[in-house]
């Protein structure tokens, strides 16, 4: 017991809290040193110090945690070989809470972060749901409020990366056939800067919040709260574990794939998180422009949006949108990725026409970048700008209806179980909410019915039915279906079950019920509303909604938990999958492969006798 | 055959479930009255999107669960699925198609939205300015009468000139149908011609801080003598100099003034900022922890350098710092017309000693 505190007090985790938490209060204190010199006082919460004390706080916590460490020595000159295993001495478990190379260790790291954020922006979700059931504030303040939806909307948008970098260092380098990924040590900075950040945005909430949204548009940034400061640096520096991830997943899948797996052979899921990586890589830094442009003029008074000193506040909306709209299909396609991959497993047919599933994600990821202002419908461009956008918008529709037709020309005449087991459940629910989703789509493209649509509750059930079928589902499914991978042993199907029926209906209603108060007239980032509206009895339905899903969430939660150690031990291939990841033994080895192997033939060949996707190399003996 | 029936039951199917929806979308996917002659091709537009949304939605859904139920593994069947790679044929087509269906939409919309903003005969024009957290309107072709609530007249076409003081806001009124941010710098247009004598509500739909949730304003659509009948009730407004200090504190404190009524209230009900009821001459508790009595000098700064002495539970940086040029600007203005020497901070307190 006493050993186990002592482990967790000396874990990376902890020592980079307090270093991040030492450096704030350094920065701060240096702020005030220089003011003092100057004979000026520092009042408490001093805003430039708490941005100058937050920057190095980041630093703090790296240095703190240990992950610049084997950087710091190679620049001096020393040899810092790759550590694999647990430290000496120390439980398999202490690995999670410590710097670690292994991509299967960062991805469950990353898995674990990503669900308890989840939890956190899930709850928040839940304090204004129920504020939000009965006209009048029953609990909340205006101000209150303003700072649960904006930090709601950030949170599980850091949420939903840590879950987009859990499958993509779990699952890519396993599918690939790689040891690992190219870049460990960048590989755990990745991780380990998303915490600090993390920290930031929380400790934004703590310091008087901000009521701006996850948006953060000028020139409400520059008059809101302190807390809007802490969430914009938080946010940039989230950008730095995106930006790291994705070219390290992009140099993984370019170099390290198994002889013979050439681009159109690569499982399909590759294909998705390879799509997604190339957004992150080339779009996260207009965002970060558009947020040091935005801390730069509330701190430093240089003027970029404000008006009053010649500024332009629709030059943040460009900037914001050109990395906000390319991101949601960061979000999505990782998520149609997983969907794509189980279904043929699971109707045991190849997956129907690869080739095209695999451009349309290249597809959505282009169109992606062409479409951002059409979140300004409203903003006052011109029609001149405001009409190509409208057709960029819906060109979108195309590549993703491929998609939908491939899936469903996938399950025809497909041998689907009789009793489909969890994540197949999760993949179908996945498919009808995002077709939800997605055909809500097109109505908010089309200027005209925009113009009633934006900035209601239309728009909030869109996005929600949007992320939740493109992400939400598609990670659960995956999340039971590599379970037993991952850990070697089998969930409790019952449970896996009850959350799947709980949640589906759950959000089918949330959704459609916001779109349905929206058309009606309900603004969205509002704490209250007009029961003239006559749309008090939908919310309620979508408050009992929301919390029936916090609830299935918790049920698998404790289903994952449990199962952990008094599940029986799962097949070595539960699924019947031809994919290498489920070749060989779970959990899987420290260095996956211990013999290489080699693609021979197509990845979904299901249905065909004889068909091998993988082999193991046989090694030639040299010629000498 | 098999092939056939099965084309034969999707069909069926899918006709059913795209009329089905299409009917249940009357009831859950509901608009507003439409109130004016805009919403109308609008209105056009959503009943085509409705029908496109029940269309799709059925054929995923009917393929998907059809697919489930139909060829679904038989007990004591161990073989796979037949060995289909995909169909280039197909392929083409579901890319084709929906090309042509959403350039179609996206003409439809564009023609639609032409038509909407395009300018029409006999068009009135109403200033509209927002600031956190308030409305106000301004008539310039009807002498520049001011108002806190938005009354057209029907059938007219009315364009919105519009200007944000502080942050970006966001015009909606549900039954007009259309929608337009105020941005700080720049002016937007909007064109509405109501159609439906009534009272509508005005919203603010872009978050705009603190109060966001309260920006409204009354909208009232009235006949054209209707109309012409509160532009000569408004122009009989008596001048500054008939009002007495009282009076046109009232008025400086209202949407039509600078609209302090919407962070102070006079009735002592909770705000963003301190209430003004009792205010005269009571001890307030300060941010700092100090008290001060709220005197004339006390409120005079605090409409002027609102951040000095911020009120105990009330955050700074909510109200503007630049009143003492405001009120400079709009003195001279009237002095100006009128044969007046006006104080409007004067005025203010004036009429918060009256809020007792």
């Amino acid at each position: 017991m006493f050993r186990n505190t002592r482990i967790i007090l000396t874990s990376a985790l902890v020592k980079g809290l307090v270093g991040q938490f030492v450096a704030w209060a350094l920065g701060y204190g240096f702020i005030a040193m220089l003011r003092a010199f100057r004979g000026l006082p520092t009042p408490g919460l001093y805003e430039p110090a708490v941005a100058f004390g937050a920057i190095l706080s980041v630093i703090g916590f790296l240095v703190g945690a240990g992950v610049l460490t084997d950087w710091l020595k190679l620049i001096v000159g020393k040899r810092t070989p790759l550590r694999h295993g647990a430290p000496e001495g120390k439980p398999e478990w202490s690995r999670y809470l410590n710097v670690d190379y292994n991509h299967k260790v960062i991805g469950i790291q990353y898995a674990i972060t990503s669900i308890l954020v989840l939890l956190i922006g899930g709850l928040f979700a839940i304090l204004f749901r129920i504020e939000l059931a009965q006209p009048g504030m029953q609990w909340l303040t205006n101000d209150q409020y303003n700072t649960l939806f904006s930090a709601h909307g950030i949170i599980m948008i850091a949420s939903i990366l840590l879950g987009v970098g859990a499958m993509v260092n779990y699952l890519v380098p396993l599918m690939i056939g790689a040891s690992d990924m190219a870049f460990p040590r960048l590989n755990a900075f990745s991780y380990w800067v998303a915490i600090p950040s993390a920290v930031l945005i929380l400790m934004g909430m703590a310091v008087g919040g901000w009521d701006t949204g996850w948006v953060g548009y000028a020139t409400l940034s520059l008059r809101a709260p302190l807390g809007i400061v802490l969430f914009m640096l938080g946010f940039w520096i989230n950008g730095f574990s995106s930006i790291a991830g994705s070219i390290n997943m992009l140099v993984t899948t370019a170099t390290m794939r198994a002889k013979g797996m050439t681009l159109f052979r690569m499982p399909i899921l590759v294909w998705g998180a390879a799509a997604a990586s190339i957004i992150q890589m080339t779009a996260t830094q207009t965002v970060g422009v558009a947020l040091t442009m935005s801390v730069a003029e509330r701190v430093l008074g240089l003027n970029f949006f404000d008006p009053a000193g010649g500024g332009n506040p629709i030059l943040y909306q460009h900037l914001f949108w050109f990395y906000s709209h390319p991101v949601v299909y960061v979000f999505v396609l990782p998520g149609l990725g997983v969907i794509s991959e189980l279904l043929p497993v699971f109707a045991r047919k190849p997956l129907f026409g690869y080739r095209w599933v695999a451009l349309s994600s290249m597809g959505i990821a282009l169109v992606g970048f062409l479409v951002w202002a059409h979140h300004m419908f409203t903003s006052g461009m011109a029609d001149a700008l405001r009409m190509p956008f409208m057709f960029s918008t819906m060109l979108v529709a195309i590549p993703t209806g491929v998609k939908f037709f491939s899936w469903v020309a996938t399950i025809w005449e497909g041998k689907l179980p009789k009793n489909p087991p969890t994540p197949l459940l999760f993949v179908f629910g996945a498919i009808s909410v995002f077709l939800i989703g997605g055909v809500t789509g097109p109505i908010l493209g089309t200027i005209p019915t925009d113009l009633h649509l934006h900035d209601s509750y239309w728009i909030v059930g869109h996005f929600h039915a949007t992320m939740f079928g493109g992400y939400i589902f598609p990670f659960f499914a995956a999340l039971y279906y590599w379970y037993p991978k991952v850990t070697g042993r089998m969930y409790k199907e019952s449970l896996g079950k009850l959350h799947f029926w709980l949640m589906l209906p759950a959000f089918w209603v949330m959704s459609i019920g916001q779109m349905s108060v929206g058309l009606l007239g309900m603004r969205r980032r509002v704490a209250d509303y007009d029961p003239a509206l006559g749309i008090t009895t939908t919310h309620v339905l979508i408050t009992l909604a929301a919390l029936i899903i916090g609830w299935s969430v918790l049920i698998m939660i404790y289903n994952f938990v449990a199962s952990t150690r008094t599940a029986p031990l799962a097949d070595i291939n539960p699924w019947r999958s031809r994919s290498p990841e489920w070749q060989i033994p779970s959990p899987v080895p420290e260095f996956n492969y211990a013999v290489p192997f080699e693609v021979i033939g197509e990845p979904y060949d299901y249905g065909l006798d004889g068909a091998t996707y993988t082999r193991e190399v046989v090694p030639v003996p040299s010629g000498d | 055959m098999g092939r056939l029936r099965h084309l034969i039951n999707i069909i069926l199917l899918l006709v059913l479930s795209t009329v089905g929806l299409r009917y249940l979308f009357e009831s859950i996917f509901a608009l507003p009255v439409a109130a004016s002659a805009e919403a109308r091709p609008i209105d056009n537009l959503f009943n085509g999107h409705f029908w496109m949304i029940a269309f799709l939605f059925s054929l995923i859904m009917v393929l998907m669960l059809y697919a489930i139920f139909v060829f679904r593994r038989q007990d004591g069947d161990e073989t796979d699925g037949p060995h289909i790679h995909g169909n280039r044929n197909l392929e083409i087509t579901w890319t084709i198609i929906p090309t042509f269906v959403v350039i179609g939409f996206g003409i439809w919309g564009a023609v639609t939205l032409n038509e909407i903003t395009r300018p029409k005969e006999g068009e009135m024009t109403v200033d509209v300015v927002g600031k956190q957290w308030i409305w106000s309107f301004t008539y310039p072709e009807q002498d520049n009468i001011g108002s806190g609530e938005l009354v057209l007249p029907v059938n007219r076409t009315t364009v919105l000139k519009m200007n944000a003081e502080d942050v970006i806001h966001s015009f909606w009124v549900p039954e007009f149908r259309v929608k337009q941010d105020l941005v700080p710098g720049r002016e937007t247009t909007l064109r509405i011609t109501p159609t439906e004598v009534g009272s509508y509500k005005l919203r603010c739909a872009e978050i705009c801080g603190l109060n966001h949730t309260l920006m409204e304003a009354d909208v009232r659509v009235v006949d054209a003598a209707g109309f012409q009948a509160w532009v000569d009730e408004k122009q009989a407004v008596p001048a500054f100099a008939d009002l007495t200090a009282e009076e046109r504190g009232a008025f400086w404190a209202s949407a039509e003034g600078f609209g302090c009524v919407a962070c102070h209230s006079a009735d002592g009900s909770p705000g963003v900022g301190p209430t003004w009821q009792g205010l005269y001459q009571h001890e307030v508790p300060l941010a700092d922890g100090s008290t001060v009595i709220a005197d004339d000098d006390y409120i005079t700064t605090s409409i002027h350098d609102p951040n000095s002495q911020v009120v105990g539970g009330f955050n700074p940086n909510i109200m503007p710092q630049n009143y003492l040029e405001q009120f400079a600007a709009r003195e001279q203005e009237v002095e100006a017309a009128e044969a007046i020497d006006l104080d409007i901070t004067a005025d203010i307190i004036a009429y918060i000693k009256t809020l007792q």
